[in-house]
């Protein structure tokens, strides 16, 4: 595989707030339909990495390159473009208070697409089927629990199909089993489409059933990188703390 | 301003409902109680001098050259300029913006222009809402003191203004409407820190929106009286 054919490259990324620095000299790359799973303690510039690639945020050293494309100093209209392949579902879900369930899924399609309003409804509704919310297509955001607010934001993202979907703490502020459901959703996708996905959680459980591959960053810099049973093998004393912290949990909700 | 394609004519229009035909009973209710106590005011005044027949004229070219367009505009100022600055606030505390942004969408564009220019288009409108529930609420006060008619206090009214008087001061009230809505996007686009923030942009809104509104008033009457070669006006 040469360099060019990944679907998510960063290349010595610093990245740094009022000079606390949040990364420091950070490189990974993404394989086209494989999933990432970047885990780290609060704080470690996980969240920043997601704005990063999708040019909410700026790098002050080092590239970034998406689908080829290097975004980093890409001025907006560029990044409009390199947006569209992205899907994003954010930490709280982000949806839009003043659209109901149904328009906020088609949002997306209504500015990028040249559907007609019937084709658009039908897509809505079977991105809506696809997260098991096709009931609630006209209710509002604020009606609806937090797992079910994850979904709606899940089917926004995967609107118009992107390849690339980033995913930020999916299950931050869920219980285990909701989260559950919502990794079973995620690994559906990745079997069924071949996205290629970024997933941004402290969750260990999540990130063995999603990820192909974990990057653990700790003080800035990546520590480590590889396939879950790569870490599990990793000496090194944070990333077995990190490994090991989410057995327990996993074990208890098998039983 | 990013005056470009896409030009969202329907957020535009959605703005304008919200910014104007919500505002106008309050802009409604406020101009006829406005127009009872200049009216009352005005009486109190002329009937000193004996000219009550002059009431009408006094109170017409009281509300059009300055009262109606400024206290539509600080009226506009209190209730849409603290809704904008909550509203963008709110959306930029919860990553509403972020996540505009991510689906590929201009979010300044998309947020504050057409909010800037629902606010242009509605001043306007609703300072001739003001202006006429003004003289209706004039006319009611006078009804209690006097028999004058709707008709003759109407004819009475414009006797002493032209068209060419009701046009500089309800233009300026478009000056107005992008103050409203440029600082209240501007400050509710670049919210930070919590509910907190939130509050704090929705304050700063009415308070900086108002003080400059105000300012630029004396400036604008200024520039009118120079321009259109009027006294007093």
């Amino acid at each position: 595989m040469t360099a060019t054919d990944h679907a998510i490259r960063f290349e010595n990324v610093t990245k740094a707030f009022e000079k606390r620095p949040v990364l420091d000299g950070v490189s990974f790359e993404v394989q086209r339909g494989e999933a990432c799973c970047i885990m780290g303690r609060s704080g470690t510039g996980k969240s920043v990495t997601l704005k990063l690639l999708l040019g909410l945020l700026k790098p002050d050293v080092g590239r970034i390159y998406v689908n080829n494309v290097q975004i980093d100093g890409m001025d907006s209209s560029g990044l409009v473009e390199v947006r569209k392949a992205i899907g994003f579902l954010f930490q709280y879900s982000a949806l839009f208070d003043s659209l109901s369930v149904g328009e906020n899924v088609a949002f997306p399609l209504r500015r990028h697409s040249q559907m007609a309003e019937a084709k658009i409804a039908e897509c809505v509704r079977e991105r809506l089927a696809a997260v098991g919310l096709e009931g609630e297509i006209d209710k509002m955001p604020l009606d609806l629990s937090g797992g079910m607010r994850k979904r709606v934001g899940l089917a926004r993202a995967l609107a118009m199909k992107p390849s690339i979907l980033l995913v930020d703490e999916p299950s931050s502020g869920l219980d285990p089993i909701t989260t559950r459901e919502i990794d079973n959703l995620l690994t559906d996708l990745k079997t069924s489409s071949k996205t290629t996905m970024v997933v941004v959680t402290h969750d260990v459980p999540s990130a063995r059933r999603i990820g192909d591959k974990v990057i653990i960053l700790h003080e800035r810099h990546v520590i480590a990188q590889g396939t879950p049973g790569e870490l599990d093998r990793n000496p090194n004393e944070i990333v077995q703390q990190f490994m090991k912290s989410g057995e327990e949990v996993d074990h208890a909700i098998q039983r | 301003m990013a005056f470009r394609a896409p030009f969202e004519t329907r957020e535009i229009v959605r703005q304008i409902y919200l910014i104007g035909w919500r505002s106008l009973p309050l802009v409604a209710m406020s101009g006829v109680a406005i127009g009872v106590v200049l009216s009352m005011h005005t009486r109190a005044t002329m009937e000193r001098f004996g000219a009550e027949a002059l009431i009408p004229a006094a109170l017409a070219i009281a509300l059009i050259t300055e009262t109606g367009p400024l206290m539509t505009g600080l009226l506009i100022s209190g209730r849409v300029g603290a809704g904008i600055g909550a509203e963008l606030g709110g959306m930029r505390v919860t990553e509403q913006i972020d996540a505009l942004e991510s689906l590929a969408v201009d979010s300044f564009h998309y947020l504050a222009v057409t909010r800037i220019l629902a606010c242009m288009i509605a001043m306007p409108i609703l300072t001739a809402a003001m202006n006429f529930s003004g003289l209706i609420g004039g006319f009611l006060a006078e009804t209690m003191a006097s028999d004058v008619s709707l008709k003759l206090y109407f004819r009475q009214a414009f006797a002493a203004i032209g068209f060419s008087d009701y046009i500089p001061p309800t233009l300026k009230t478009v000056v107005f409407g992008f103050i409203i809505g440029t600082v209240s996007s501007y400050l509710g686009y670049t919210t930070t820190g919590g509910s907190e923030g939130i509050g704090r942009a929705s304050t700063r809104s009415v308070v900086l929106s108002s003080m400059i509104l105000i300012a630029v008033n004396v400036l604008l009457v200024r520039m009118i009286m120079v321009l259109f070669q009027k006294g007093a006006t």
